[in-house]
């Protein structure tokens, strides 16, 4: 980038910054390709019982055989992890700036927020069942129970990580604490509320599957995690592996919309990386 | 505008200093009107005993309305607490202190990365509940006028450590407040640069006129500014001396005058008195 100032001053500045990372994306591709070449050849070559590790090309022809069936499976993992998530995010943010405003909360509830992480799901599981149903809300919950703890964590320190000068300058500006708030502290948190965001959505996809495994469902289609589970029961080892194959890629397409978002949501801090304006 | 946010300033301060003050609406004026009126001020931080420290002690100094009045002294002298005390962000333990509503200028710019210098400079217009456009509108008439022109959308990162100053200064400016004060505005910059930005600072107070205390280490930038220089001791801050400038502006460094009485403030700091 730096190295053609010129174009990038002509406007081309995105184009440039979509040509290098368009380019950079070959990289995971031909590391991934890489990696599934070895498992390929270690799956057909080190004698290996396919119940236990099938090949790349099994667990494709898998995936391919059952294409509807785990398609329809994903769709209803796929809306647990969105909503989960978002439930995760609400709470995650009104916790914080809650635990935030009043010091006092910050000391009643951080030691609980650090406790519920050490709870284990299917101890809870069937509670959370009897109170809500076999619907869907049961599993958000759970999501929303793995997920809120890094947004709480890292929102709450980005808005305590205002410059100490700030809060006196907005005073002479004759600010009140809502307005320090709302000019200062709020927008001066969003990227480290994002990167908590990034990382609620990483254990996000793995919240799904502990939910759909720890509440009992009455549903047809349970979700990816069910049929992984019952799948890796029933000797169906490559259609479990064809069903994580889809959830990784889930994890993967997720992460990458929240950084898209998050170039639009700070653009101050993208920029500030290198890119020239 | 300039009213309203002037009679909702620090209404507690008032109370704290009011032998001095009158209890008019509005400009929180001290007796005899000055702007800046401060009798026998200390502060010391910390529980009395071996672990305070003493910031300031008997601090007495007066600006008229208009006047710039600059503080200079070695680091750690009190500076930075002086004007906090001046603006009320902190209360004097000794003495009385009666001031117009006043502005503070931190020492760095502390402008908010995710708003363009117009939206920067116009802060304190939105804190007064003035529409987004209308604040915009006011800053945007004074940048043309204040150099800064066709920077209006730059983001702070994207300008230069004196652009940034100026649009800081344009922030304080356009709070309304009558009283400006300004913590070593320009000691991060380099030379040249600092060298525009006292002449730009002096032409901008020429044609928006406000009371100003400067608090600087720079003697030759209090002499090149000020109506009357403060000069204060190592810590516990004490004034050890006051000169009155008067010499016509636009001032230069090279003036035989302004070298004198450099020299004298310069000689006044070394020493501890005025000779």
């Amino acid at each position: 980038m730096s190295a053609r100032p010129t174009r990038a001053r002509d406007g081309w500045g995105g184009g440039w910054g979509g040509w290098a990372s368009g380019r950079s994306a070959w990289a995971p591709l031909l590391l991934s390709a890489a990696l599934l070449g070895a498992w390929e050849l270690y799956a057909d070559f080190a004698g290996v019982q396919e119940d236990l590790l099938p090949a790349p090309h099994a667990v494709a022809a898998a995936l391919w055989n059952n294409g509807a069936l785990v398609w329809r499976n994903f769709a209803v993992t796929a809306e647990q992890v969105v909503l989960g998530l978002a439930l995760a995010l609400a709470s995650g943010f009104a916790l914080a700036i809650a635990i935030h405003l009043f010091p006092l909360l910050r000391r009643a509830v951080y030691p609980l927020a650090v406790g519920s992480q050490a709870v284990p799901i299917p101890v809870i599981g069937v509670l959370l069942v009897f109170w809500w149903g076999f619907g869907i809300f049961p599993k958000l919950v759970v999501i929303a129970l793995i997920c809120f703890f890094p947004v709480v964590v890292s929102t709450v320190d980005g808005l305590a990580a205002v410059d100490p000068e700030q809060p006196k300058l907005l005073r002479t500006l004759d600010a009140s604490r809502w307005q320090a708030f709302r000019f200062a502290e709020l927008p001066a948190a969003l990227p480290a509320a994002l990167s908590g965001a990034r990382i609620a959505l990483a254990v996000g996809v793995i919240g799904a599957f502990i939910a759909e495994t720890s509440t009992p469902t009455s549903e047809a289609y349970s979700g990816l995690g069910r049929e992984i589970i019952t799948d890796a029961g029933g000797f169906q080892t490559a259609r479990a592996y064809a069903a994580t194959a889809v959830l990784f890629a889930f994890a993967i397409a997720c992460f990458y919309a929240l950084a898209l978002a998050e170039r639009k949501l700070v653009p101050w801090k993208t920029r500030a990386r290198g890119e020239t304006t | 505008m300039a009213t309203e946010l002037q009679s909702r300033a620090q209404p507690s301060r008032r109370d704290a200093a009011s032998d001095a003050t009158p209890a008019a609406e509005g400009h929180a004026r001290a007796a005899n009107d000055d702007a800046v009126a401060l009798e026998g001020v200390g502060r010391t931080y910390g529980e009395r005993g071996a672990r305070s420290v003493q910031a300031l002690a008997d601090v007495s100094m007066r600006a008229a309305p208009g006047e710039l009045l600059a503080v200079v002294g070695p680091s750690g002298c009190g500076k930075t607490t002086l004007l906090e005390l001046i603006c009320g962000l902190q209360a004097p333990d000794a003495g009385s202190i009666a001031c117009a509503p006043a502005v503070l200028m931190p020492q760095r710019d502390l402008l908010l990365p995710w708003l363009s210098a117009v939206d920067n400079a116009a802060l304190a217009l939105r804190i007064a509940h003035v529409s987004r456009a209308h604040a915009r509108a006011q800053a945007d008439a004074l940048f043309a006028e204040l150099g800064l022109d066709g920077f209006q959308h730059a983001r702070p990162h994207a300008l230069s450590g004196g652009m940034r100053q100026r649009v800081a200064f344009l922030r304080t400016l356009l709070s309304g407040k009558p009283l400006l004060c300004l913590d070593e505005p320009f000691g991060a910059l380099d030379t040249i640069t600092r060298g525009e930005m006292q002449e730009w600072l002096g032409g901008t107070l020429a044609r928006e006129p406000r009371t100003v205390v400067l608090v600087t280490h720079d003697v030759e930038e209090a002499v090149l500014l000020a109506d009357r220089v403060v000069v204060l001791s190592q810590r516990p801050g004490r004034v050890i001396a006051q000169l009155e400038i008067e010499l016509p502006r636009p001032r230069h460094r090279t003036d035989a005058d302004v070298v004198a009485l450099r020299e004298r403030a310069l000689d006044a700091l070394a020493t501890g008195e005025l000779r």
